[in-house]
């Protein structure tokens, strides 16, 4: 896959070189999560064509009609052409030359996590996802999903005497292929857009979830996503149905190994809220940023989408501190009344990353609500974009919709951007938009100092606090993770 | 304590200390006062180690050790604590989290074992009464909101937390009431022992009715043109600082 852009995009215009050599040593980083595991893969040749359509389907032994969907929305694809509108530069992919399947071999069916292929035990104790202590210690479910297969599956006793489906997608479609049928495509068709069209016909595997009526889901669903096979692209496909009246909380972490080559990754998560349940999403996004210099790094093209009904609430809480690009827009389409839809982002990039994400709020039903916090850190030579649409439809009467956008910069050699659109069709919408930019201060850094604190916490403090509204949003492990993250992504051999 | 000689230091190409020469011992308390942009607030920043200021000349030791030569952060850790005169607003992170930052920072710095999280809260909230402030403080984000004369408070609530050896109280007095005023001097007073000086920087006699000093100069210009006792503010306080100057604002003498 080809190159990001070349590094005199930029030039020495904007500062001294002592003070650009400051602020790179500053937000320089390394990524923490670079090995890559030695499993046996099972791949697909290289290319998109109907064929690997096939291969995947058949792979995953499944049914006709998924089959024909993914024909379907192969063939759709194939008309469509790449998105050009969002505020990233990268040269064009060639969708040929990328694997679309990389499955690590199981091999037997797996009873428990002690079965697990050690190596890849290994490696989520790297990511610090030990199964077992997890298992043992908390109170979360994990499905792992490791290029493309869900691996591992926790707590389904336990989930199962609720009633609850969590698990790999592949095995959702062999064992409630009645759900999946009803639901794949509700949310995101795959008309929907050209990623969203590639994820339909060559989505290799994901998480499915469905939440009975009236049942809130006693834990925490989390699932691990790595991209692990050098090469490959990831399309995972996520479906999460929450029936009337229940409530799940699903959390999404996300980590790749380090790679000179830039990965794709087209994910697709739908949500289909009915009336009086409650989603809430949590993403720790932490894909391969691609190093200091902007080579390699993963291109993180996702489309998640929610749907609520009456009285439904979906909340989006997302913290992305990876990729080389990253384009996403978690979206909720309030269509029943009082209805709520929230999305709390933190988006950090630093040295040649690219983000454009934010989120569509589309209040269709009465009474519908929704609120947006954006929280946009930019460091080294990084573009940041915050891109926001705010619909109200004809018939959305006292809809209402708060906005806050904030960008803090540190440096000067990186760049946020914020591009808010309104779209209101009823005038007693009240919709309210808030926006700020500001540079991490030298007065804030030097009052930390004085007491005694290193420059590295001290920046990590400052921006940990600017981003507070969205972490409190986070369940509580995943905060601290999340505070981790903001730190490593901004490390730098300051002093 | 610290040894400050021939200080000069610029700002951008302009001079604005043109020679300090001050000691300061153990146990002292040394008020500066002087007019308006005489370089008080700089003086207090360059010993804090603030990077705008450029030391052209002179020497600082600090405990037999070159100030000058060490980062902010050590300054800090070796026991050098600047209560600002303008307390700086940190969002999202709460004053408790901050000071058991700087506090376990500073430990490490020295040593000893980090404090743990109720250690830390039973000492603070000790501390907290030393300046009467509300616990509620504690959780509220680094100066957000507070009023100035809160600001202020909770600078000598962060000194009386960290225990430096000198303190430099930068017009810690402007924006009080009086009581507050009372309530402040009387915690710097607890503070005093003989291990532990004081560089007092105020415009007004009132602060040094309470926090009585052990010596007076008066900088001017960049220059400290006189020194005196306690009696030399009472002066001051009368007469202004016309006597001193000449009408340059430079030193008459
Ligand atoms: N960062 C800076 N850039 C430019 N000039 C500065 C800077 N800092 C201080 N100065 C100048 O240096 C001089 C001394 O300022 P300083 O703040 O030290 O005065 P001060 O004695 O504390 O005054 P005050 O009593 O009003 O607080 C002033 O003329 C001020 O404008
Ligand atoms: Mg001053």
């Amino acid at each position: 896959m080809p190159k990001p852009p070349a590094k005199n995009d930029y030039d020495d215009k904007f500062g001294s070189a002592e003070e650009q050599q400051t602020v790179e040593n500053l937000t320089k980083s390394e990524y923490k999560w670079g090995f890559t595991t030695d499993i046996e893969t099972d791949m697909a040749p290289k290319g998109l064509n109907e064929n690997i359509v096939r291969f995947i389907s058949a792979k995953k032994e499944e049914p006709e009609w998924l089959l024909q969907w993914r024909l379907k929305a192969f063939r759709h694809w194939q008309k469509m052409v790449e998105p050009k509108w969002p505020n990233v530069k990268y040269p064009p992919i060639d969708f040929q030359n990328a694997y679309y399947y990389a499955a690590p071999k199981p091999q037997k069916q797996l009873e428990s996590l002690d079965e697990v292929d050690p190596k890849l035990r290994e490696t989520f104790d790297k990511l610090g996802i030990s199964i077992m202590e997890q298992k043992r210690l908390s109170n979360v479910a994990v499905d792992a999903v490791m290029d493309s297969v869900s691996v591992a599956t926790t707590f389904q006793g336990e989930l199962k005497k609720h009633g609850i489906i969590f698990g790999a997608f592949s095995e959702a479609v062999k064992n409630h292929p009645e759900l999946v049928r009803k639901y794949l495509g509700s949310v995101v068709p795959y008309t929907d857009n050209f990623y969203a069209a590639l994820n339909s016909a060559v989505f290799s595997d994901g998480s499915f979830c469905y939440i009975p009526k009236g049942v809130r889901c006693p834990m925490e669903l989390s699932t691990y996503f790595r991209i692990n096979a050098a090469n490959t692209g990831q399309f995972e496909r996520t479906l999460i149905v929450a029936d009337e009246g229940a409530n799940v909380s699903y959390l999404e972490g996300c980590t790749a190994p380090m790679r000179d080559e830039n990965q794709l990754h087209a994910a697709v998560v739908e949500i289909y809220v009915h009336k009086e349940a409650q989603v809430k999403y949590s993403t720790v996004q932490n894909w391969y940023p691609g190093d200091e210099n902007g080579v390699g790094g993963v291109y993180n093209f996702v489309t998640k989408r929610a749907i609520t009904h009456e009285n439904a609430k979906v909340s989006w809480t997302q913290v992305e501190t990876g990729s080389a690009i990253t384009w996403k827009y978690p979206s909720v389409i309030l269509k029943g009344d009082n209805s709520i839809g929230e999305f709390y982002s933190v988006a950090l990039t630093n040295n040649y990353q690219q983000a454009d994400t934010g989120t569509k709020m589309m209040h269709l039903g009465k009474n519908t609500r929704s609120t947006i916090i954006s929280k946009g850190i930019s460091a080294g030579k990084s573009q940041n974009s915050y891109r926001g649409l705010v619909r109200v439809g004809k018939n959305a009467e006292n809809a209402r919709n708060f906005s806050q956008c904030d960008s803090l910069l540190i440096g000067d050699q990186c760049g946020a951007h914020t591009f808010p659109y309104l779209e209101i069709k009823n005038p007693t919408a009240q919709v309210e938009h808030e926006a700020t930019t500001s540079k991490i201060g030298d007065d804030q850094i030097f009052y930390l100092l004085q007491r005694g604190i290193s420059e590295e916490d001290a920046i990590n403090m400052i921006v940990n606090g600017y981003c507070k509204e969205v972490f409190r949003e986070l369940p509580m492990e995943f905060a601290v993770e999340a505070q981790k993250l903001l730190a490593v992504s901004l490390e730098g051999s300051v002093g | 304590m610290i040894s400050i000689k021939n200080l000069h230091t610029s700002v951008e190409e302009t001079e604005i200390l043109k020679g300090i020469d001050l000691e300061v011992k153990p146990g002292e308390v040394h008020a500066i006062m002087g007019p308006n942009g005489s370089g008080k607030s700089t003086l207090a920043n360059v010993l804090a180690g603030r990077e705008e200021y450029e030391v052209t000349a002179g020497s600082v030791e600090f405990n037999g050790r070159n100030l000058l030569e060490m980062p902010a952060e050590e300054r800090a850790r070796e026991g050098l604590f600047l209560a600002f005169q303008y307390p700086v607003e940190i969002p999202g992170v709460s004053n408790a989290n901050f000071l058991k930052a700087a506090l376990n920072a500073i430990r490490q710095h020295r040593g000893e074992e980090a404090f743990d999280a109720m250690d830390f809260l039973t000492m603070v909230k000790e501390r907290l009464q030393l300046v009467e402030m509300d616990q509620k403080f504690l959780q509220r984000a680094v100066n957000v909101g507070f009023s100035g004369g809160e600001k202020k408070r909770n600078e000598i609530f962060q000194m009386a937390v960290l225990e430096p050896q000198l303190g430099i109280l930068d017009e810690t007095d402007s924006g009080l009431d009086i009581d507050a005023l009372k309530i402040v001097a009387n915690g710097v007073n607890k503070l005093r022992n003989p291990q532990r000086s004081f560089i007092i920087v105020t415009h007004y006699q009132r602060l040094l009715d309470y926090i009585v000093p052990d010596f007076v100069h008066v900088l001017a210009d960049g220059r400290i043109i006189k020194s005196g006792g306690k009696e030399l503010a009472l002066y001051l306080e009368k007469n202004g600082y016309d006597d001193l100057l000449n009408g340059n604002g430079k030193a008459a003498v």
